[in-house]
């Protein structure tokens, strides 16, 4: 399992600060969003992160605006799973939607600290820290299915064309 | 037990008695989508399908950057156009119409009982006609458009009974930011929030829709006000097609049942940078700002733009302020030429805007520089939401926001009526 390093934010991480309303009908590439990733939060982020590590943070990660591109961006940025004390509810659906796992545990949360290096078992549903483990509820079978998939369009897209086949 | 309104709605497209906390498969009535459907037409076309399932329960309404601020938004709203011819959807609404919240209740697609999804945060507005209406993604908007429904999960409900009337001065805005301040921005996460009690009746639709659409504020999944005479009056001559109202049982089960009495609301004050940092208006008197904004989907209808004018009525805008009014549809547009609000704004030194979003979300017309402070009727102020992040923003009611801007200051609107 990839031990990678933790991002630590507060609480309340809204959509415009992780992904500026100026950008979000002019900014249309994945690769491009993750320039801007959490630009009007941590100016920094979006180069140095690299790939495969962790954001924790704190209750209502994602509230505001339902632009998916926050969801979009973050993933792209090379983000493992986001770890949170409590998310949106838009941010929510759009980060399984844009196969970015999250993961409620305000346990851990409170545990980690900025820079940490730690590992998900995704499988166990388990969070692996210098602290501790901390179990976490992984999410139901449906919902995984479309995390599985890499996102909702590939879980759509799969759907349908199997529903084409059987009739 | 009793049930909710969402939980009766939600079984009724269910097909079968629900409870909060169920996950069910529901088809939606009606899909909102506005400039961001350039970016859902191109997530539809990985679909592998050609045509849009049910094409009459989409509605499109161009408002976001409108009109084209730059050839990027050009090129979005030229594609979208044409996926709408070559669809052949019918509920398109171009440029000239207005915010998509404002313009989707007044052209009567808002109906009781209704389901309906859009792919923006404020949908909850329409529980304010009694729909259940909520927020989804720009991938779940394709998914709905190919496959013709969504997994959605029955909200627990939080119930807020208000009583007593409302202090001269005082708008539904003030009371709203109040108990967002009360409760939390994320105290309603998931949930619905049901307004209720003798004087939630007194409100009108627009004041309905102000509450509505700052349900979002709190985290919520929608918002409802029970349908009444005043619902039925706004639907008259607008509602396209039949409709049948659901309201809570008495004995429902409420995750939680708050009280307010209005009468103890007096002018509220959101301070940067989250919309539950929310203060009475005399801690933050004295703050100056340079833009002022009154308009937006939670408060650009006649409504908010009469009581402004009555306090623009022959005053000034303050030097050092730029009042930017921006109504909410052209339908509110001409009803404040016809009302005579617009002349006054103009006489007074506001610069009117066409119907739309505008810099609510910092795409253009009126972007805030490094070190500037706006005062806004909108519903947000996230940082660098209207521009530059070292901007502030702080949000108040149609009369705080008119009041101040003649002051130059945050000031008390009780001091102007």
């Amino acid at each position: 399992m990839k031990r990678a390093k933790v991002w630590k934010y507060g609480d309340n991480v809204n959509t415009d600060v992780i992904f500026p309303g100026k950008y979000t009908y002019a900014v249309m590439e994945p690769e491009e969003m993750a320039r801007h990733a959490l630009e009007d939060l941590d100016p920094e982020f979006a180069s140095r992160v690299e790939s495969g590590e962790y954001i924790a943070a704190g209750k209502n990660f994602g509230c505001g605006s339902s632009r998916e591109q926050a969801a979009t961006c973050l993933k792209a940025a090379g983000v493992r799973a986001i770890i949170a004390v409590s998310f949106a509810r838009i941010f929510f659906r759009n980060a399984i939607n844009q196969g970015l796992p999250v993961i409620q545990c305000p346990e851990a949360v409170a545990a980690l600290a900025d820079g940490d290096v730690i590992a998900v078992d995704f499988i166990e549903g388990e969070i692996r820290t210098p602290q501790g483990n901390f179990p976490f509820a992984r999410l139901p079978k449906s919902v995984l299915g479309i995390l599985d998939a890499g996102g909702l369009i590939a879980y759509t897209k799969r759907r349908l064309e199997a529903e084409k086949i059987k009739s | 037990m009793g049930k909710t309104f969402s939980e009766k709605i939600l079984g009724r497209k269910a097909g079968k008695p629900v409870c909060a906390g169920e996950v069910v498969t529901v088809s939606p009535d009606r899909v909102l989508s506005h400039d961001n459907t350039a970016a859902i037409i191109k997530e539809f076309e990985k679909l592998g399908v050609d045509r849009v399932k049910s094409p009459d329960k989409l509605i499109i309404i161009l408002d976001h950057v409108v009109p084209a601020a730059a050839e990027k938004y050009a090129l979005n709203h030229k594609n979208i156009r044409e996926f709408v011819a070559a669809q052949g959807l019918k509920h398109f609404f171009d440029v000239s119409h207005g915010i998509c919240h404002q313009v989707l209740s007044e052209e009567g697609f808002a109906l009781p009982g209704a389901l309906i999804l859009g792919a923006d945060s404020h949908t909850p507005s329409y529980g304010a006609l009694g729909a259940f209406s909520a927020g989804i993604g720009r991938s779940e908007v394709a998914s709905v458009w190919a496959t013709d429904e969504i997994w959605l999960r029955v909200p627990e409900t939080i119930r807020i009974e208000m009583s007593g009337r409302l202090q001269a001065g005082v708008s539904a805005k003030d009371v709203i930011l109040h108990l967002i301040g009360r409760e939390g921005a994320d105290r309603a996460n998931y949930m619905a929030v049901e307004y209720a009690g003798g004087a939630a009746g007194e409100f009108s639709i627009g004041s309905r829709l102000v509450f509505c659409n700052m349900a979002a504020e709190m985290g919520a999944k929608n918002g409802y006000f029970v349908p009444d005479e005043k619902t039925l009056e706004y639907l008259r001559d607008r509602a396209r097609g039949d409709f049948d109202g659901i309201e809570s049982d008495a004995d429902a089960d409420y995750a939680a049942v708050l009280t307010l009495d209005l009468g103890t609301v007096g002018p509220q004050v959101a301070c940067p940078h989250t919309v539950d940092n929310v203060v009475p208006i005399e801690k933050v008197r004295g703050i100056p700002f340079q833009q002022a904004l009154i308009g937006t989907c939670t408060n650009g209808r006649l409504e908010d733009l009469e009581t402004a004018a009555r306090i623009f009525k022959g005053r000034r805008v303050h030097p050092g302020v730029r009042v930017l009014v921006i109504p909410a549809s052209r339908r509110e547009y001409l009803a404040a030429l016809r009302s005579g609000a617009l002349e006054i704004f103009a006489e007074a030194g506001c610069l009117i805007l066409n119907p739309g979003c505008g810099p609510c979300l910092g795409a253009h017309q009126g972007i805030l520089a490094p070190g500037e402070t706006a005062l806004s009727t909108a519903n947000r102020n996230f940082k660098g939401r209207m521009g530059s992040r070292e901007s502030e923003i702080y949000l108040a009611s149609p009369a705080t926001v008119a009041a101040s801007a003649v002051a130059g200051y945050i000031t008390d609107p009780r001091e102007y009526l």
